[in-house]
């Protein structure tokens, strides 16, 4: 039952439009990959560790193929030749070639060879995140479903353990959802740190161990508790699927994975991102992963009145995006943001808008809605009053995930009476709030149907520029948050690579089998 | 006639009138409170009251304070590091770039290190500006050059020699650990050791940067919060007529 009487044949001619758009950069996704596609392809084969130089032993490997071999084939070429040659694991592999002790250039004249010694490899870890999506899956049929939005709220202490005090604190005082963030320039990192880590700004490294630290410490909370609390961290930047495939195997539930966020706002190049993300979404596809994407920071850039359309334009599209990567819509969290001036009158009618019109064009998805953050002035009383109406347009629209606006905004990463009072916010208007939506109706082609409809009218405009377009024009074009990107600019260009004709990846193609069997 | 000695203001005149917040690391309860009162009278808080108290986690608790401070502020004791410049509207300042260069000035900004946040040097430079003032790029006489957010020092000294800039403008955002600090302090060695210093007006803004630090730390302005593109521009046209750079003859 829509309230907005949305224009339901648009909607449709929407989705049809994006899917073109997707479906011809998706042409071009499987025509190559990247060096951290292979990277996580070894992840996935078992490889882990570092050298005594702390570099990554499937950055190793992958440098050393770059070099003396064709990456073109494939890590799982070389992986294959070199099980069947040495009869050791891949780890083992990885360290000899670390050592000097093995060249692998001595198989590329070889040709194909039988695969299947590498399926023991991928199959193990693959048990792996299927023992992590069963322990989820157990847990949170043993809770009772939330029917308010998810509170969701960020530590970022640079420092795992202290981390982890906030996000105890944080749970008890009743966030649903933890989402530690990394350390400012993660992104642009070509290797994963390693271990446990205590120094990072404005954010945390996202490592494997630390993962596994603030996991455990939310699984005991959640015994404690008895409600299930969700990790987050970051599969973005350039070390994409490689987070990804370290999330599935930690048990994250959640990870930002956006098709255009890192070649908008990292400056990463396109190519790369978009072959990343589609390795990565496979694989959260897989392990039941809920994807965040990051829509909301368009309107941090550009006028979030002016604006509106580019977001939903561009949640069409990724939606399109990880339907390509066989996901299912209840795991494609869109983003959205409220960052409407304050100063424009009836701002509110607008925000409510625009947050039920994504509810209704996208009913399955777990929509993800983000706070005021661009008019938070560093008044703290100000800052409490907008966060309060932002949390009743998230409880009234119904959104799925609820990240919490923060009255230190602009200041300071949040201390942890920040977050309390955040929370104390949220949950008095959680319970205020609580069936005020079903309660209400809207005003025939009153302000705010009048503004939803003229939100999707101009993105099915837009949507139907960038089809003639095509997607690396319009990124050229600076439709999306006016920023300009062209199709060999941007970082992480010279790991892109065109797949020859005897490429394989084993990985890759269980978890499309797999996922295809699910359906 | 206004005092120069003063207090804070509640209701009446002074009575010293403060409220603080703050979270210590105790459980909460009666020990926490009088734990809470212990420091607001060492902070200088006559007859503290705890007039909330809250558990953050079993670990954690929550105060708010009100109380009387005991201590006085002398206003002539005090100096307030500020710009020696007139400030001018988006008008006024077109009117003085016509008027007064030969051609137009060029402005080369980006958020600088691994600082990714744009909000601030958007805020300054995009056509949109913030908060109903236009950014650099809608002056006349300007061209502005936003390079965005995590660009090196050395990339943004590159871009500003190519671009042949006259002035500079660094964003800094993520202040934790004093990062900002280490990251200004390198630009400015760079600047320096390649010579350059001469060659531009180079300005800071960001949330935790003022006038006193770009002092300390070499640059010739810094902008902190509630300032605006035509607060930059105004110091930097006015910066560059007193260098006489691109003057009319």
């Amino acid at each position: 039952m829509s309230s907005l009487n949305l224009d339901k044949k648009m909607i449709t001619s929407c989705r049809l439009i994006a899917r073109n758009i997707a479906q011809d950069v998706q042409d071009m996704i499987d025509k190559h990959t990247t060096t951290s596609v292979e990277r996580a392809t070894l992840r996935m084969l078992g490889v882990d560790g570092v050298d005594p130089f702390d570099v990554p032993y499937v950055n190793v490997v992958i440098n050393h193929i770059t070099k003396t071999c064709q990456l073109s084939l494939g890590v799982s070429y070389y992986m294959a030749h070199a099980i069947k040659d040495t009869k050791m694991s891949p780890q083992e592999i990885a360290e000899e070639i670390s050592k000097g002790h093995l060249d692998l250039s001595k198989y590329t004249k070889l040709g194909p060879t039988n695969l299947s010694v590498l399926n023991p490899y991928f199959e193990s870890i693959l048990q792996k995140i299927d023992e992590s999506t069963h322990k989820r899956d157990h847990w949170l049929s043993e809770t009772k479903e939330k029917t308010t939005p998810l509170k969701y709220v960020i530590v970022a202490t640079g420092n795992i353990y202290e981390d982890i005090k906030q996000a105890v604190s944080a749970a008890e005082l009743g966030a649903d959802v933890i989402a530690v963030i990394r350390s400012t320039g993660q992104s642009l990192l070509d290797f994963v740190p390693y271990g446990a880590t205590t120094e990072g700004f404005g954010g945390t490294f996202a490592t494997q161990e630390n993962f596994r630290l603030m996991r455990k410490a939310l699984d005991d909370v959640s015994k404690k508790l008895g409600r299930y609390v969700r990790l987050v961290n970051y599969a973005s930047g350039l070390c994409m699927p490689e987070i990804a495939t370290m999330g599935a195997i930690e048990r994250l539930d959640m990870m930002l994975n956006d098709s255009l966020y890192g070649i908008i706002f990292r400056d990463i190049n396109m190519k790369r991102t978009f072959i990343d993300q589609y390795f990565s979404r496979l694989l959260s596809a897989y392990a039941k992963i809920t994807i965040n994407t990051g829509e909301d920071n368009y309107l941090t850039t550009s006028d979030a009145f002016e604006h509106a359309h580019t977001v939903l334009a561009s949640q069409f599209i990724n939606e399109q995006f990880a339907k390509l990567a066989m996901m299912e819509e209840k795991y494609m969290g869109l983003g959205h943001a409220f960052e409407i001036d304050p100063t424009i009158e009836n701002s509110f009618l607008y925000e409510l808008s625009q947050a039920l019109m994504a509810r209704e064009i996208f009913p399955d998805a777990p929509l993800k809605y983000m706070p005021p953050t661009k008019h938070m002035t560093g008044d703290i009383f100000m800052g409490t009053i907008q966060n309060a109406l932002f949390n009743i347009a998230t409880v009234t629209s119904k959104q799925s995930i609820h990240l919490l606006g923060m009255m230190t905004e602009a200041i300071h990463t949040p201390f942890v009476s920040d977050r309390a009072l955040a929370l104390n916010n949220a949950n008095y208007i959680e319970k205020a709030f609580k069936d005020f939506g079903n309660e209400i109706t809207f005003k025939k082609d009153g302000i705010i149907q009048k503004r939803a409809d003229e939100t999707l009218k101009n993105a099915f405009e837009l949507l139907q520029t960038i089809q003639k377009e095509g997607m690396f024009e319009t990124l050229k074009m600076g439709r999306f948050a006016g920023i300009s990107r062209t199709e060999t600019g941007g970082k992480g260009l010279d790991g892109v690579i065109e797949k020859d004709q005897y490429y394989v990846n084993p990985v890759l193609d269980a978890l499309v089998r797999r996922l295809e069997v699910k359906r | 006639m206004s005092n120069k000695v003063i207090r804070p203001y509640g209701d009446t005149e002074n009575d010293g009138k403060i409220q603080l917040s703050f979270s210590l690391p105790t459980p909460h309860g009666p020990l926490g409170d009088e734990a809470a009162k212990a420091l607001a009278i060492k902070m200088g808080v006559f007859d503290p009251q705890v007039v909330s108290s809250s558990a953050l986690s079993d670990e954690f608790s929550f105060y708010i304070v009100y109380g009387t401070t005991t201590h006085l502020v002398d206003l002539d004791s005090l100096t307030v590091e500020t710009l020696e410049h007139e400030s001018m509207s988006k008008d006024e300042i077109e009117t003085f770039i016509e008027m007064h260069f030969s051609e137009p000035l060029v402005f080369v900004g980006a958020s600088t290190g691994t600082d990714a946040h744009t909000v601030g040097i958007d805020a300054i430079m995009n056509m949109k500006g913030y908060a109903g003032h236009y950014g650099l790029e809608r002056y006349k006489g300007i061209k502005a050059y936003n390079l965005g957010g995590s660009v090196d020092n050395e990339v943004l000294l590159e871009k500003a020699l190519e671009l042949n800039a006259d002035v500079i403008l660094i964003s800094q955002t993520v202040t934790q650990k004093d990062v900002h600090v280490q990251n200004l302090t390198k630009f400015i060695e760079l600047l320096e050791a390649e010579q350059l210093r001469d060659k531009f007006i180079v300005i800071i803004g960001g949330a935790r940067i003022n006038q006193g630090l770009a002092k300390e730390l070499g640059y010739d302005a810094g902008f902190g919060p509630r300032k605006y593109a035509f607060d930059v521009a105004s110091f930097a046209v006015q910066s560059l007529y007193k260098k006489e750079r691109k003057i009319k003859r």
